[in-house]
């Protein structure tokens, strides 16, 4: 039994040294030497085995067992060891890698729309979601669809108020969005639905005009549309444009294209109706210009003015731009200045 | 028409303030442009009389003089008007008072002198906007008397913007009328009792142009005094109106046509011959006008001519020779009923505006020249004296507008303005502007009174009846209608999509003039387009169309170069335009330009310029969007280097460039650094197709590199060209990755590697296959370019 008990005193003292060496082991590769020196074939476990040949029948479960149990220990003892190391390398491994994240992010590079593009898209959005087309016309006119046709004829005191960009005798630069009506008419027969966005031109230039503007131009034809539908749904569009429940007023005006016509004010969004420099102090702004589509022009692209009734508007799109995002000088929409332009981005 | 309120308040007075007043105006369409006080905000100023001029002792422009003003003792003043003089009577502003600009009057020395107030000018007090010397006022004027009680200053002067249709109101009778329906209040009667004849004089008149001047009455006054000076009154009338005192027969003139609306001219009778013949011009006749400038006249222009030749341009402007002077005391009184027709455009034509042709362009009411020249002669009696001749009277009833006659619908209101308005309600109403109704089965049947000849069809009365109900009053309804079909074609992408690339690759949006600087243009344009010039441009640097965006972007990157901006990157959308006017083609363009850093700048990557592939890399973004075979071939273009120019093409059409502007136009462009620049049509690269399923194949897929060694002259379209027409089912795909030369390749040719893509849809590919293809493909590429492989 004595010779037992050193056999086994002689196992644990080989474990006992396998963990100081398995602790000692710095990274894998010693500690897979470790391995080898204790559970490989040649080890000092298996050499062990090897040496305990005089070992009794009886007590070879009990050694046997113990050096299972021992094999087991080191195997844990260096698996153990692998998930430590591998650990401390991760952790190592994670603190070389660490970034200043406040730092700028790469090519981090998106430029914007033009401030009149992004008013326009949004205007278009809103006219499309209810049901409007986006038509297009010339922008080189002539003076039949920019005026006779439209109920202005030569020498009427409108034309002259209009400070056209001419040609020739016939071919101008449109001064509003309103001939693509007629191009549009003379093309459908009603029911009409749409709106037509584009650059316009005026033969004016101060602090408050520049010769090239946008203007969107809107027209609903059908066989029941009336005034009241024009103040509804311009009084919805303005609201929604500038997303508040502003007051809008209707005031009567002329267009030689519309009667009746009609020139909406909205409430100054610069003082909320209270007064101000922008509103010269009477709390209205002026936004568009509107009114039910005259006889005449019905007359001059074949439709039925008794079967059919339609309204008409046009807004001056920078004018919008202005009042929504406050916007203080006309002239900067065409100066390009990219510290303008990076204000809408 | 701008008018006091005073003056409008004589004829109708409602019980409303001021502010009131003019909200009524505007809310009924008479927008009101402004509201001004007729004298600057000043007190403190009296009437005063100077008894004594004497030289100051040290100031040769300087005057003592001595200033009653009503109290106990006279004042000393120094005073450094040329016009100060014994005896006249000026406005004083006496010690404590306060002048326009807060402007306090205290006691002062002048050279050594004291001055105890100030005497003023009509611009010092703020009633004109430049006065030369003294304020001089009539012998009449009361000594003592504060100012602005005699001028009866406590006025503000009302200026309406009307609309072209409402020439109505071009007169303050009409601007009365209007307030009287507006606030249902009683407006005094044009006086119209007429002037009976105190003289046989009379002056012939035949009017020839009949359509034209459908009503021409004339009137002699002999015996005037040439001294009559305007009354106090009347000038202060014609001032808060903006006109300026000419005399008194010009200001009576003037002052009718403020009045009544109607424009009217008087002729100095001695300087007419035989008679006075409305007509048209004849070629070659010359007239100078009141302003002393000749001009040559039109033969569709209206004259009014005696004898000897022309005398006035109807409805616009005098003649310089028969006009009334200082000397003239016989007058020939014209009020006429002018067509609009007839004088639309004439003005202009000239290069003139006038109060009279902007009435008479308008419309004028046909039954005012009666009314205003027997008001215009009472006046005339009043001030200036004489003995006034029958009224001569050349009608011609058929040519004469005669009031319309309506038939208004009920049903048609309803339809139009969306409200249902009694009959009691229209008759009202339209009875308030002067309309007669006759009650017929569908509604009435209305009569327009000649001032109101803007009423022609149904829909203007309509639009009266909104008027008057109120606009504002009116209901807003959403529009119940048909529901439409709408297009969602695929074969065309969304420009937003287009401008999101852009956006998002750095880019930002401009919006430059359609015009552009003919230089500039010239620069930057392809060929020797000639470019479609504006008749009136608005100045030289704007004054043809583009051809091109390029102009305007490169102007945009100057300005903003010029500012501190040393990357930039934009792109516009917009039309161009092209051909000439016969046969103009403006149809829109994307156009880009990138310039200075490759990347904003940041501390992790090495910094570069931007290069040709930079902008070619934002160019294939775009045409990527909408598919399609692209192609881009080297070309030369006069604007871009000749070495860095690429016509851009899709499915076979050239639709665009791209490259870099050529360095020898830096100069003149007033560029500094490389610019590359691209422009392409827009709906070809908005062209896109419906896109086709293939089925995935299940089997692997193989690559093969193959490394080329070519000639530096052949290009990567070149073996690109070559790589695709081959028609094999197993070739998916394949790129070029590498391009090499230096070391290790023989000078003058250069090394491409290509990567080839290769699957069989229903089987696993074989060697042979694969061996089989890459020989047909090496064999042509060493055909067609001379291709070598490398191994």
């Amino acid at each position: 039994m004595a010779e037992l008990a050193s056999q086994l005193q002689a196992l644990e003292d080989i474990v006992a040294t396998a963990k100081q060496a398995v602790a000692a082991a710095q990274d894998n590769r010693a500690l897979d030497t470790v391995r080898v020196e204790y559970l490989g074939k040649k080890g000092k476990i298996t050499a062990y085995l090897k040496q305990l040949g005089n070992v009794g029948v009886e007590e070879r479960p009990v050694i046997g067992k113990s050096v299972n149990l021992a094999k087991q220990e080191v195997a844990g003892l260096v698996e153990s060891r692998t998930k430590t190391l591998a650990d401390a390398a991760m952790e190592a491994a994670l603190k070389a890698e660490t970034v200043d994240v406040t730092l700028p992010g790469r090519n981090s590079d998106v430029g914007g729309l033009h401030p009149v593009t992004r008013t326009l898209q949004r205007i278009e959005r809103y006219f499309r979601d209810i049901g409007f087309d986006v038509a297009e016309g010339p922008e080189i006119e002539d003076g039949h669809h920019n005026f006779t046709a439209l109920n202005i004829p030569e020498h009427h005191p409108a034309r002259a108020m209009h400070d056209t960009f001419y040609f020739d005798a016939d071919k101008l630069l449109r001064t509003h969005t309103s001939p693509v009506q007629i191009r549009v008419m003379e093309e459908e027969q009603p029911p009409l639905r749409l709106i037509a966005p584009g650059r316009v031109y005026r033969c004016d230039s101060d602090l408050t005009h520049t010769p090239m503007f946008h203007q969107v131009e809107g027209l609903m034809v059908d066989e029941n549309i009336s005034f009241t539908d024009l103040k509804g749904v311009l009084s919805d569009f303005l609201q929604a444009f500038f997303e508040k429940p502003l007051k809008v007023r209707f005031r009567p005006s002329y267009f030689p294209f519309t009667e009746p016509s009609a020139e909406a004010d909205i409430e100054c969004v610069i003082c909320g109706g209270e007064g101000c420099r922008v509103c010269s102090h009477t709390g209205w702004i002026e936004i568009l210009g509107c009114g039910m589509v005259h006889p005449n022009v019905f007359k001059h692209v074949n439709i039925d003015s008794e079967k059919y009734l339609g309204f008409a508007f046009g807004l001056g799109v920078e004018r919008m731009a202005m009042l929504r995002y406050g916007v203080n000088d006309l002239r900067l929409f065409f100066d390009n200045d990219l510290r303008f332009l990076k204000q809408f981005s | 028409m701008k008018f006091s309120e005073k003056w409008l308040r004589e004829w109708v007075n409602p019980s409303l303030s001021t502010d009131e007043l003019v909200e009524k105006l505007t809310n009924a369409g008479l927008e009101v442009d402004a509201v001004e006080p007729v004298a600057g905000e000043f007190n403190g100023v009296l009437i005063g009389q100077v008894k004594t001029v004497e030289p100051h002792p040290d100031a040769d422009k300087l005057r003592l003089t001595k200033v009653d003003v009503g109290a106990d003792e006279l004042l000393e003043i120094v005073c450094g008007a040329s016009n100060v003089r014994e005896g006249l009577k000026i406005p004083v502003a006496v010690i404590g008072a306060v002048l326009p600009g807060n402007f306090k009057i205290k006691q002062a020395k002048l050279r050594g002198v004291p001055s105890f107030g100030m005497l003023c000018s009509s611009k010092e007090l703020g009633l004109t906007d430049s006065a030369d010397g003294l304020m001089e006022l009539a012998d009449t004027a009361p000594v003592g008397i504060d100012i602005r009680d005699y001028l009866d200053l406590d006025d503000v002067a009302i200026d309406i913007d009307l609309t072209p249709n409402r020439s109505d109101c071009l007169g303050v009778a009409g601007v009365a009328r209007e307030v009287g329906v507006l606030t249902s209040t009683d407006v005094c009667a044009v006086n119209n009792t007429d002037v009976a004849a105190s003289t046989d004089s009379v002056f012939p008149v035949v009017v020839e142009a009949h359509d034209a001047c459908p009503r021409y009455l004339g009137r002699v006054i002999d015996d005037i005094n040439p001294q009559a000076e305007t009354p106090l009154w009347m000038y202060e009338k014609l001032r808060r109106s903006g006109l300026r005192s000419l005399g008194p027969v010009v200001d009576v003139t003037n002052y009718v046509m403020l009045e009544l609306g109607q424009p009217m001219h008087a002729f100095d009778l001695d300087k007419l011959q035989g008679q006075l013949t409305v007509r048209h011009a004849r070629s070659g006749e010359k007239l100078t006008l009141l302003d002393a400038q000749e001009i040559e006249l039109q033969s569709d222009t209206l004259l009014i001519a005696d004898d000897n030749g022309p005398l006035a341009l109807a409805g616009v402007m005098g003649g310089l020779d028969s006009s009334v002077t200082a000397s003239t005391t016989k007058l020939f009184l014209e009020a006429a009923f002018f067509a609009p027709e007839a004088i639309a455009g004439k003005a202009r034509s000239y290069g003139l505006h006038t109060d009279s042709s902007h009435r008479f362009e308008r419309g004028v009411d046909t039954a005012l020249a009666k009314l205003a020249i027997e008001r215009a002669t009472a006046l005339l009696l009043d001030i200036v004296g004489g003995k006034a001749g029958a009224v001569t009277e050349k009608s011609s009833e058929s040519t004469l507008p005669q009031p319309a006659s309506i038939h208004l619908r009920e049903a048609r209101i309803a339809r139009v303005l969306g409200i249902n308005l009694d009959e009691a309600q229209v008759e009202e109403q339209l009875s308030r502007l002067g309309l007669v109704l006759n009650r017929v089965s569908d509604g009435w049947q209305v009569t327009v009174p000649s001032f109101r000849f803007d009423l022609a069809i149904e829909v203007d009365l309509i639009e009266e009846l909104g008027r008057l109900y109120g606009y504002d009053k009116l209901p807003k309804t959403r529009p119940q209608g048909t529901v439409l079909t709408t297009n969602i074609t695929e074969k065309a992408t969304q420009l937003e999509r287009l401008q999101n690339v852009l956006i998002d690759r750095g880019y930002y949006e401009a919006v430059t003039y359609s015009f552009v600087e003919p230089k500039m243009q010239q620069l930057l344009a392809e060929n020797e387009l000639d470019p479609i010039k504006l008749a009136n441009p608005i100045s030289a640097d704007l004054s043809v169309m583009r051809t091109s965006l390029w102009p305007g972007l490169v102007q945009a990157l100057v300005y903003n170069a010029n500012r501190q901006h040393e990357r930039v990157r934009l792109f516009e959308v917009g039309r161009v335009f092209k051909g000439n006017l016969e046969n103009i083609e403006q149809h829109r363009q994307i156009g880009g330009l990138i310039y200075g850093d490759r990347y904003p700048e940041q501390w992790s990557q090495k910094q570069r310029e931007v290069d040709f592939f930079d902008a070619k890399a934002d160019v294939e973004a775009l045409l990527s969007i909408a598919g399609g075979d692209v192609r881009f071939e080297a070309d030369t273009h006069p604007a871009l280097h000749p070495g860095q120019t690429a016509r851009v093409y899709k499915n076979g059409d050239a639709i665009g460039w791209l490259g870099a502007i050529h360095p020898k136009l830096n100069k003149s462009l007033d560029l500094n650094g490389k610019v590359y620049v691209f422009e392409l049509g827009l709906s070809a690269v908005l062209a896109a197709q419906v896109p086709e399923f293939e089925a995935l194949s299940k089997f692997p897929a193989i690559r093969r590199d193959l490394a080329l060694l070519v000639d530096n002259s052949v290009t990567a379209g070149q073996i690109e060209h070559c790589l695709s027409k081959n028609d094999s089912d197993i070739l998916k795909s394949f790129q070029l990755f590498d391009v090499y030369s230096g070391d290790g390749v023989e000078h003058g040719k250069k090394s491409l590697a290509v990567a080839f893509h290769l699957q069989h849809a229903e089987r696993t590919l074989t060697d042979e296959e694969v061996d089989a293809l890459i020989k047909t493909v090496t064999e042509t590429l060493e055909q067609s370019v001379g291709a070598a492989i490398r191994s």
